[in-house]
């Protein structure tokens, strides 16, 4: 240990408030302290990357007067010596709920609130822009304690609370000033999220669909009232529009929340800053086309409790790699040039933070990029470069100093310095005697071990192994010791003042019997714990980071499939086109297309898969799916036509994956029933391992769905507020919407000025037959009711979907030119189905109608070609036509038909190879192509289950060690995947 | 409220007008029926490709290889050359006749309000009248025990066949056994009542088990003695002791497995069957050695977890008849009335995962049998059993040939009409004079 010399004069706070100039002062005589204070000797991170050895900083006014290796000391100084120490700008917290608190949650009422409660705001309560954080605002010195503990100098703050929340404050963590003094700025951003306020109950939006879309009319709106077109007044608008120009923050929570957020900012040239999730590892590609900055948590998953064994079958692969990878999350993002700041935000404490920042550095994150992240970083996103973040002359005081470099479990901070207030975290004047010493004292020997932290010291007093109860507590260089000798029952209490020099602790002691006699303990090794020394060995060992596939779950490739030259040999080919079913004929697939059909092609350099016995057929089209997504439905107004489910793809669900195994390729992803008018539909092919953008099928028709019957009057669940109520309803609510969106039109095209509508830029399109309606159906007066609605408006609906009762209007659904897309055989769930009959395809299809079979349900899909022989049997379908109720019917219902459904030349190479007869139950599919690329084949699949396996016990093994090792675990809890279906409200 | 009321009045009666359309039962067999040249599959493994099969009195008589015995044709003669006749399959745990509509409340007779209600019987609730029901034959499915669900213990179970004017007409076995509902370890997070979303440790797990064990006990102590007042739930449990009664058990981890079926050994309950059984496979060697057999879960289900295989559901019955486990197939679940006629297509699902046809068909004629204790009498095609079959165009397990033209139960010739075949009838009728 080098001598410290300290000229410490004070060793209380230095009050170096500025005062309030204007105020005057009446209870005592008004003074100012203009002294400075200087730093020297110290290592100075001036920025993350500008440092300078044996500097000096000088401090006056709470702010920094100078720095650098050449200051000049004015001689009203006060000098504090640093030498071997460092010191570093404060942290700052740029997403936080600091002083403000989130509003009481509304109670529950008996029926769903469709309107706003407000008066004078926006029509959707979940939109504030009209709060400020700074009404609420209440310094909570407790927390700022903990923040400045941490390293934090600075919080962001926001009433964390519904989709658009208003603007934050920024505030100084300074104890001893008051507000004046701490409040940096009180607009400091407008802040966003997805999810609803607790304190409204109005049900828009009860989706994730519905939030993006709700924020995008915000926008829109907001455009039309800034020009002046509102006749009324509305506060929210104003003050959104008032609050434009602030950093905007927008917690997205994870990362394909985070693309989401960007997208919406892309469309109104809005750069969010996002509040991450903590997963971006995992599409790091993706996050970065967003060019967006980010705010990232650390709250790394915790370790999961899997010492029972029985219970691990509920752990997914997924979360246990989550434990596992999560930690390199800022170093993949450092790596990757992505501008981001570090939060406290979404940990259970914030003394966690140093223990998660250490973690991720273990995961290779770089120190300086770590400061950066802390600093200089949020203090630009804050656009507070020239105040915060850094040691630059005119920056607030906002200072830490400590032991050694940041960020080594070594380093201790001493001060935070906060506007030039000093807080003091460790004691930096005072000795660290943390070592093994012995003592003698009334005849006996003894060991004592003093460990723990700096602040809060552990001691031992033990004979050989025989240890006795002691107390130690060490302040102001004073150390105090007591023990008891079990032997005697007697307590013995020891006194003894640090000195600066040498190893050994000496003092008085006071025996049992009163007297006082010298205390002397010597020191045997230097202050290093074994304690200390085999955590680290555990730590390390526990670092192998098991690799990432796309997606990171079970079943995730390692590298994405690409489109291949394939030969298939000699199969059975369900042409699906005139041609039929051609035995032992060879297809050729390359460049993604169906290149050659025919008998003994030429296979040139293509991989050759013998298909003698086996059958190819086209892949299977789902019209009617709900897989893959993260919402299903917008509940909370009878017209959602502004949602879309393409906002909510979930391109990690493994239903993905076990629809190819079921030979599908190309699915509709459609919005629920719970409203007459639905959202728009997403078409995709299960490209498993892609993002969700690269799901969708490029250039696909718009589709929206449509409701009737049960669902859309709410008559299976308790509310009756909503219109419709009765299937008379119904009709209205569309003859309506339609109208108004011709009225709409008619606004748009007279050149007025008009509020841009995104549900009636939807409803438009129906009517100029650029978007396709797809309706649950049941009954058949619906039915009827609809196809004449459609053609009051002059257009025609494109499919029905269940149309359980289309058999009993066929023709009529023939004339109008629809199609039906149906179960095979369900019926029995409600009342609206008593007269659904398995019969109902082979009718339709008799009746001219194009017909498909669906699957509404993730299991039902991956046997869709079970489902269309089950017309075979109920109606006396050939084969044939039962084959294409699946694939090309369901093609050309999406009007795909051109590229996919078929085994055609020139097609897309969406193809299957069955095992068997492709409409026989015996059947499985064998290889699933997309696009010419094998993305399922039942050969690797096995290889898959037995990675699967291996990692399980792999990871489930480093979680053991985890645990033994010390680190903390959460209980194992199953995942609740909700199976989701038309009537699926989350 | 009041045209709440009048709706719900309009509702009901409309229901139960709807419900007059059912075919009429067939009457006792007067004549002999003998039916030839189909292939027979027996239901226990084997089959007679030229087969000659008759019965009288509701009884098999003769069920024999034409090629290889001489017997003469009887009574009403059927040619079912190139066709197939199967044992009449049988349908475990439905709430078949006691849910009419799924989400019509006024149609839903399965669950009664009580934890543990032995008590409680399914017979007698059991409509015979049922639209599901008559969709069922045409698919081959002729018989079926009817469970009561819901709380501990749910009730009483009675297995009946599938065309009958009445309950009484349809009992084949009446009580036949009591439905529990072993707890499980991890729990579902009622997150829609603000519960964390999730299967979280159920902490009262030892707590349920325990009541039980104290419900068995007394159940048991009640019947060694002539009590002075009666109690009805452990009136009801007796049978459990006495071995006439099955105990049906669902339980699908392996802990729970195991303790249910430690426990109602030890209890003195002779006769276990597991229900659910998705982990059993885990434990086959425990149930073999215990003599449990397994009603598994619907075979078209999806696999619990996302890391398991994506056809594990459709191999469950596989991985249990391997190890030498007593298996048969059942549909409860979602809609499962109407999804009970998709069993012989259960079974052809276990075919594509590599079971042998005729060892899946005994999946769901001669191992239900046995399970629900009905193979003196159904399950094979043996003489001296049941007539009760059915004649198919081709292999009843793929749904492409399993179209029945005929089929019997106890020998009587039974409708294979149904509401929806008549529906399909009359509109085909409709567009076809159209034309």
């Amino acid at each position: 240990m080098k001598k410290i010399t300290l000229l410490c004069f004070l060793l209380l706070s230095i009050n170096q408030i500025v005062a309030q100039e204007h105020f005057p002062k009446n209870t005592e005589l008004k003074t100012e302290n203009n002294n400075y204070t200087a730093f020297t000797n110290a290592t100075l991170y001036i920025t993350p990357t500008e440092i300078v050895k044996n500097g000096t900083l000088l401090i006056q006014n709470g702010k920094i007067i100078g720095v650098g290796k050449s200051v000049s000391i004015p001689e009203n100084t006060i000098i504090i010596d640093l030498e071997g120490k460092y010191i570093y700008p404060s942290f700052i917290d740029p997403y936080s709920g600091f002083g403000v608190a989130i509003p009481k949650k509304a109670k529950r009422e008996q029926s769903p609130q469709y309107e706003t409660k407000r008066n004078g705001f926006y029509w959707n309560d979940h939109i504030m822009p009209q709060n400020n954080a700074i009404d609420k605002f209440k310094y909570e010195s407790k927390k700022a304690d903990e923040l400045r503990k941490a390293g934090f100098g600075a919080v962001n703050s926001h009433i964390m609370d519904g989709i658009s929340r208003g603007t934050g404050v920024l505030i100084a963590l300074n104890d001893q000033g008051n507000n004046a003094d701490r409040i940096l700025n009180d607009t400091s951003g407008q802040f966003f999220s997805f999810k609803k306020s607790v304190a409204s109950r109005q049900s828009y939006p009860t989706s994730l669909m519905g939030s993006i879309a709700l924020l995008k009319q915000l926008h829109y709106d907001a455009d039309w009232y800034a020009k002046g077109n509102s006749e009324t007044k509305d506060l929210s608008l104003e003050a959104f529009l008032s609050n434009k120009n602030l950093s905007s923050f927008f917690e997205a929570g994870d990362k394909g929340n985070d693309i989401r957020a960007d997208k919406i900012g892309d469309l109104f040239n809005h750069n969010y800053i996002i509040i991450g999730g903590g997963d971006e590892y995992e599409s790091i590609e993706s996050i970065k086309a967003t060019n967006a900055q980010y705010i990232i948590p650390i709250n790394f998953p915790k370790a999961i409790d899997v010492s029972n064994p029985y219970a691990t079958k509920h752990l997914t692969i997924e979360e246990m790699r989550a434990w596992n990878q999560a930690p390199m999350n800022p170093k993949v993002l450092a790596e990757n040039d992505i501008n981001f700041a570090l939060t406290t935000y979404k940990l259970e404490k914030v003394s966690q933070f140093n223990d998660k920042i250490l973690k991720a550095i273990k995961y290779g994150f770089d120190k300086t990029k770590a400061l950066e992240a802390l600093t200089t970083i949020p203090a630009e996103m804050l656009g507070q470069s020239d105040k915060l973040g850094t040691l630059n002359t005119g920056s607030y005081a906002n200072f830490l100093i400590t032991s050694g470099e940041l960020f080594t479990k070594e380093t201790l901070i001493y001060e935070n310095w906060v506007q030039g207030n000093k807080n003091v975290i460790n004691s930096k004047d005072q000795k660290d005697i943390r070592g093994t010493y012995t003592f003698s004292t009334a005849g006996k020997t003894y060991d004592l071990i003093i460990s723990g932290k700096p602040s809060k010291l552990k001691s031992e007093v033990k004979i050989d192994s025989i240890k006795y109860p002691s107390k130690i507590v060490y302040k102001e260089n004073w150390l105090a010791l007591s023990f008891t000798d079990k032997e005697s029952n007697e307590v013995y209490r020891s006194t003894s003042n640090i000195s600066k020099e040498g190893k050994n602790i000496s003092g008085k002691i006071v025996l049992p019997n009163g007297l006082k006699s010298s205390f002397v303990a010597i020191s045997k090794t230097p202050s290093e714990t074994k304690e200390k020394e085999s955590k680290d060995k555990n730590t390390k060992e526990a670092l192998e980071v098991v690799p990432m596939s796309y997606p990171n779950v079970g079943y995730g490739f390692m590298e994405l499939p690409k489109p291949e030259k394939i030969l298939f040999k000699n199969a059975n080919v369900w042409t699906g086109e005139e041609d039929g079913v051609l035995a032992e004929t060879d297809v050729l697939i390359n460049n993604g297309r169906i290149e050659k059909i025919g008998k003994d092609l030429n296979s040139g350099n293509a991989q050759i898969i013998d298909a003698t016995g086996k059958h190819l057929t086209a892949g299977i089209v789902d019209e009617h799916s709900h897989i893959a997504i993260l919402a299903g439905n917008e509940a909370g107004q009878h017209s959602s036509a502004e949602v879309t489910i393409e906002d909510v793809l979930d391109p990690e669900d493994i239903d993905l994956y076990r629809n190819l195994a079921g030979g599908v390729t190309t699915i509709q992803l459609l919005h629920g029933s719970a409203n007459p008018i639905g959202g728009q539909s997403a078409i995709i092919k299960p490209r498993w391992g892609s993002d969700a953008e690269g799901l969708l099928y490029k250039d696909a028709p718009k589709f929206i769905k449509f409701a009737l019957g049960e669902n859309v009057k709410q008559s299976n669940w308790q509310s009756f507020s909503r219109f419709p109520q009765t299937r008379m309803g119904v009709e209205q609510l569309y003859v309506n919407y339609f109208t108004r969106a011709q009225e709409y039109e008619q606004e748009k095209k007279s050149g007025k000025a008009y509020r841009y509508d995104e549900e009636m830029e939807v409803l438009a399109e129906i009517l100029n037959g650029e978007r396709f309606i797809t309706c649950h159906s049941y009954v058949q007066s619906e039915i009827n009711m609809l196809m004449k609605v459609a053609e009051r408006f002059d257009f025609r609906i494109n499919t029905f979907t269940h149309i359980l009762e289309g058999y009993k209007v066929a023709d009529k659904m023939k004339e109008h030119g629809v199609g039906g897309s149906t179960f095979s055989d369900w019926w029995a769930y409600k009342y609206e189905v008593n007269d659904a009959i398995p019969y109902n395809a082979a009718i339709m299809s008799n009746a001219g109608v194009t017909v498909a079979i669906n699957s509404d349900d993730a299991e039902m899909s991956r046997r869709l070609n079970q489902e269309a022989a089950k017309s075979v049997k109920y109606g006396g379908m050939t084969e044939e036509e039962a084959w294409k109720m699946v694939t090309i019917n369901p093609a050309k219902l999406l009007h795909l038909d051109g590229d996919i459904g078929s085994i055609k030349e020139g097609k897309s190479a969406d193809v299957v190879l069955w095992s068997d007869h492709p409409l026989s139950i015996y059947a499985k599919a064998e290889k699933t192509l997309i696009e010419g690329a094998v993305y399922f084949d039942i050969e690797k699949d096995k290889l898959k289950r037995e990675a699967i396996k291996q990692e399980r016990n792999k990871l489930v093994q480093m979680m053991l060690l985890a645990k033994e090792g010390g680190e903390k675990t959460r209980t194992l809890v199953k995942k609740d995947k909700i199976k989701m279906t038309c009537e699926t409200i989350n | 409220m009041k045209s709440i009321k009048n709706i719900l009045t309009i509702f009901t009666l409309s229901i139960c007008v709807l419900v007059n359309a059912q075919q009429t039962p067939a009457p006792i067999q007067k004549e002999i029926v003998t039916i030839h040249g189909a292939t027979a599959h027996i239901g226990n493994g084997s089959i007679i490709e030229n087969s000659i099969i008759t019965f009288e009195n509701g009884k098999l008589v003769a069920v024999a290889d034409a090629k290889t015995s001489k017997i003469a044709l009887r009574g009403n003669i059927i040619d079912a050359t190139g066709k197939h006749v199967y044992p009449g399959f049988i349908a475990p745990n439905t709430t078949l006749g006691l849910v009419e509509i799924d989400a019509v409340r006024q149609t839903r007779d399965q669950d009664e309000i009580g934890d543990m209600i032995p008590n409680v019987r399914s017979l007698i609730a059991y409509n015979a009248e049922s639209k599901v029901t008559e969709s069922l034959r045409p698919n081959g499915v002729l018989l079926a025990q009817i469970t009561p669900r819901g709380g501990t213990i749910s009730g009483t179970s009675s297995i009946v066949q599938l065309d009958a004017w009445n309950w009484e007409d349809a009992a084949v076995k009446v009580d036949d056994g009591i439905m529990l509902h072993w707890p499980s370890t991890y729990k579902r997070g009622r997150w829609w009542l603000g519960e964390p979303r999730g299967y979280h440790p159920n902490e009262k797990y030892t707590d349920k088990v325990n009541e039980i064990k104290d419900f068995i006990a007394n159940s048991n102590a009640y019947g060694k003695s002539t009590p002075a007042k009666t109690n009805e739930a452990f009136k009801a449990m007796q049978g459990l002791f006495s071995g006439e009664q099955k105990i049906y058990v669902y339980a699908n981890g392996e802990k729970e497995i195991i303790d249910a079926v430690s426990i109602l050994k030890e209890k003195g309950i002779e006769h276990i069957v597991i229900v659910g059984g998705y982990d059993a496979y885990k434990v086959s060697d425990f149930l073999k050695s215990n003599k449990i057999s397994v009603l598994i879960q619907r075979v078209h289900t999806m696999p619990n977890n996302d890391d398991e295989d994506y056809d594990l559901t459709y191999k469950l019955a596989n991985l249990l008849v391997n190890d030498g486990v007593l298996v048969a197939l059942q549909s409860s679940g979602q809609m499962e009335g109407m999804n009970t006629r998709n069993l012989p297509f259960y079974a052809g699902q276990l075919v594509g995962q590599g079971m042998d046809k005729e060892m899946a068909l005994q999946l769901i004629t001669n191992n239900p049998a046995k399970i629900l204790g009905l193979d003196n009498q159904y399950g094979t095609l043996e003489v001296g059993k049941s007539a009760t079959l059915f004649i198919s165009e081709g292999d009843a397990l793929d749904m492409r040939t399993n179209i029945l033209t005929r089929a019997f139960i106890d020998g009587r010739d039974i409708s294979l009409e149904s509401h929806q075949t008549e529906l399909w009838i009359r509109y085909s009728d409709k567009y076809s004079e159209e034309e």
